[in-house]
């Protein structure tokens, strides 16, 4: 993502959600104005909700997640459908550089639109669009639907050292599948190995240095202290 | 040096500070009542329970003796797991301290926080859990109901309709027709439907090769859509056919009397319906007047605390909190945060932020496994989904391997950390 429109998105997410002692998931944008503004920048040549069609453009249901330009009876141009033959699908990124400038990401599209340079409107719209598409609760795999907050704790709390009752709590997302006798079964057992090889496992995962995409999506929200407090929970949990 | 993270999370800790003061003062233990012993109560209850170390009387009322999970009855069907080992008992959460009532919550009296059970007697509470699963929608697909779930079982609830269904598809004729009646979202497990498919192609292309499976779907499309309908081409060649919504999918209506099938006013013989009908919170949690028109039971994304009752949580199926699909794997996690924030209330434990999680593995055919997941963190209103992944088609057969066991692992760990 761009830098300049991740940051927006964070301020339009501290205009949009109340003030917070926990960090929140951040929301894409605010979805009431973004459908003032798909109104007025798009439904001139988009259909979107109940029974839409297509248009001068395709209906954007479910656009999220789509490939670009499979809509199979719509008549795209040899660009856009090159690029989806290529592997374009529609994310949050690809749908927020296409509505800056068409053109930057497919350069021969006829999607006629000169582009919308203020990052917070293009983030309110994706925000009302993306409530067309799959939703996660029925398609788990379906697109996000928020940021991940940034911080999660104040950085006071951080500061704290190999917590062991945090430990505890945040173990208890862990023994889903790995279980607190220490079997290893279709899934390795964790249970009383040295705290380091532990806190570089848990790092590399975090890295995706490791390839498995479920701990690697467990450790990304894992900060350091968080590491430290359950590789000193499971080494005890050995030892006791 | 060490600070208290308490300080730093707010209203919880406040409330514990007062609360927590009748069991300092030595009366009576604070009590916990949780409805329904299934992957969201049974967690809730066990870890109410082993983490307060006997501060909080903790009561889990559930009618069943043992429970069978949904999950893997899929695999059971398909031969790949034996009916015995889906049954747990709540013999180890006795030991570890719950109080277990086997019988039926039958009414929640919010005001006078008490649950009236099946035998007439009342239970009292300061908090109350409430995660009862789900029921069907009366008069979702017109023609069935549950009189009628031994000619077209629904096994959505596991237990005896997954022995009934198996014996079905085994035992159907030569050439036959299996037919699915899809749900409408939203509902529980959402691969679940087209795992079974999956079992139930496996048992027929062994046994009734020339046997056709019929889906008729009210959905446009589905979850692990594109790695299902490879599986499916490739393990299962001709034999699955889909009607989604735009050939009448969601125009469906059933004569079990008849073993008949009407999609779209066209009428289908069918050898074996299997009917999945829209599904709603369970009973208990519409009679305790927590559900809204929906049929669900709205709760708050930071702990599941339900929007009716601030004495009240719902968890798992019944629960509708946002982008967490429900499942097993969801309920259990809800659960964790649960059991984190009410022992906090009552004995002044640390309360730390919610973490809910979800992986979703389905079998499509012998040792060829894939797998769903992603992370959620409460937003303002709903929990949100803030990154996902999933099995990529066309993976090798090594990795689809590797993920079934994984599976296993998972089914093991999960029944451990509830049951075990
Ligand atoms: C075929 C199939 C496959 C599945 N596969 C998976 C999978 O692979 N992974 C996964 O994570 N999930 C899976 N699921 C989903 C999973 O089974 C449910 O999401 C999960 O069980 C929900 O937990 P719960 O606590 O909400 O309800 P349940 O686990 O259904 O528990 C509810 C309990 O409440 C009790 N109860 C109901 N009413 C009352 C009352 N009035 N008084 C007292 N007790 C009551 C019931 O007896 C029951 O024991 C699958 C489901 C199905 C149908
Ligand atoms: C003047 C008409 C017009 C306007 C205004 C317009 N579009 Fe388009 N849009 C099109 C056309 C035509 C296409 C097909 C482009 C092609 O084939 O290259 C298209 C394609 C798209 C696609 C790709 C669809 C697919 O199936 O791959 C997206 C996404 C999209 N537009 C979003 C938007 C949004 C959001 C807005 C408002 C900010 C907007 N468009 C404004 C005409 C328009
Ligand atoms: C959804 C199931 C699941 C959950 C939940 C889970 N893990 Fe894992 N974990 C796995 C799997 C599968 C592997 C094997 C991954 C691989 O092949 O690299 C693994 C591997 C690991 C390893 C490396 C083991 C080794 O032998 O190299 C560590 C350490 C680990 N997990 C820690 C954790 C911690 C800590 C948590 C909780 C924050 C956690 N896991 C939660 C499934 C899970």
């Amino acid at each position: 993502m761009p830098k300049h429109s991740l940051l927006a998105l964070l301020m339009a997410g501290a205009v949009f959600a109340p003030a917070a002692a926990i960090a929140q998931a951040v929301p894409i944008g605010n979805p009431v104005a973004g459908a003032e503004l798909y109104q007025y920048e798009c439904a001139a040549c988009h259909q979107i909700g109940e029974d839409a069609e297509h248009r001068i453009g395709p209906h954007l249901n479910r656009i999220f997640d789509r490939r670009a330009g499979s809509h199979a009876e719509f008549r795209y141009s040899e660009a856009l459908a090159r690029q989806g033959r290529d592997g374009l699908h529609w994310d949050f990124v690809r749908l927020d550089a296409y509505i800056e400038n068409p053109r930057s990401l497919v350069s021969g599209t006829n999607m006629a639109y000169p582009g919308l340079e203020d990052p917070v409107e293009r983030a309110d719209l994706i925000a009302f669009i993306r409530a067309f598409s799959d939703q996660p609760q029925n398609i788990p795999e379906a697109a996000p639907t928020a940021f991940a907050p940034e911080v999660r704790l104040p950085p006071e709390v951080l500061a704290i050292e190999g917590d062991p009752e945090y430990g505890a709590f945040l173990s208890a997302e862990c023994t889903t599948c790995h279980q607190r006798s220490g079997a290893h079964a279709g899934i390795p057992g964790i249970v009383g190995w040295p705290e380091e090889d532990f806190v570089v496992a848990m790092h590399a995962y975090k890295k995706r240095l490791r390839p498995h995409e479920v701990m690697q999506n467990l450790a990304q929200r894992l900060d350091d202290e968080e590491i430290a407090a359950l590789a000193a929970y499971f080494a005890k949990l050995g030892r006791d | 040096m060490k600070l208290n993270r308490r300080v730093f999370l707010g209203t919880a800790s406040a409330a514990a500070a007062a609360l927590s003061a009748p069991a300092v003062m030595g009366q009576a233990r604070p009590r916990v009542v949780v409805i329904g012993g299934g992957s969201g109560g049974g967690t809730a209850a066990r870890y109410l329970a082993t983490d307060s170390d006997g501060a909080l009387d903790v009561t889990l009322i559930e009618p069943s003796r043992m429970y069978y999970t949904c999950y893997f009855s899929n695999l059971y069907m398909g031969g790949f797991w034996d009916f015995d080992k889906l049954g747990h008992d709540y013999g180890n959460m006795a030991l570890r301290g719950v109080n277990i009532i086997h019988d039926w919550a039958m009414a929640v009296d919010r005001d006078a926080q008490t649950v009236t059970l099946g035998s007439g007697g009342k239970v009292s509470y300061d908090r109350l859990v409430v995660s009862p699963g789900i029921d069907f929608v009366d008069g979702a697909v017109p023609g069935w109901d549950v009189s009628k779930q031994s000619l077209m079982p629904h096994a959505y609830k596991s237990g005896t309709q997954a022995q009934l269904l198996k014996a079905q598809v085994e035992n159907m004729r030569e050439g036959g027709t299996y037919c699915m009646v899809a749900p409408p979202n939203p509902y529980r497990c959402p691969p679940g439907p087209y795992e079974r498919i999956s079992m139930v192609a496996h048992v027929l292309s062994e046994r009734n090769p020339t046997a056709k499976i019929l889906i008729v779907d009210p959905k446009e499309n589905f979850s692990k859509q594109g790695l299902f309908e490879e599986g499916w081409q490739t393990h299962y060649p001709g034999m699955v056919e889909r009607i989604g919504p735009d050939f009448g999918g969601d125009r469906v209506e059933v004569r079990p009397d008849e073993m008949e099938v009407i999609i779209d006013g066209m009428v289908e013989k069918v050898d074996v319906c299997n009917v999945i009908p829209a599904q709603k919170a369970g009973k208990i949690a519409e009679l305790a007047g927590l559900t809204n028109d929906a049929g669900w039971a709205p709760v708050k994304p930071e702990d599941m605390r339900s929007l009716m009752d601030d004495n009240v949580f719902v968890l798992g199926d019944a629960s509708q909190q946002g982008a967490m699909p429900k499942s097993g794997f969801s309920a259990n996690s809800q659960a964790k945060v649960v059991s984190n924030v009410i022992r906090g209330e009552l004995t002044g434990s640390r309360v730390f932020p919610a973490r809910y999680s979800n992986t979703c593995w389905s079998l499509i055919a012998t040792n060829d496994g894939v797998k769903v997941g992603a992370s959620y963190e409460p937003g303002a209103e709903q929990i949100e989904s803030v990154s996902s992944f999933i099995s990529q088609t066309g993976e090798d057969a090594e990795l689809r391997r590797q993920t079934f066991e994984e599976s296993i692992g998972w089914y093991n760990g999960i029944v451990a950390d509830i049951f075990g």
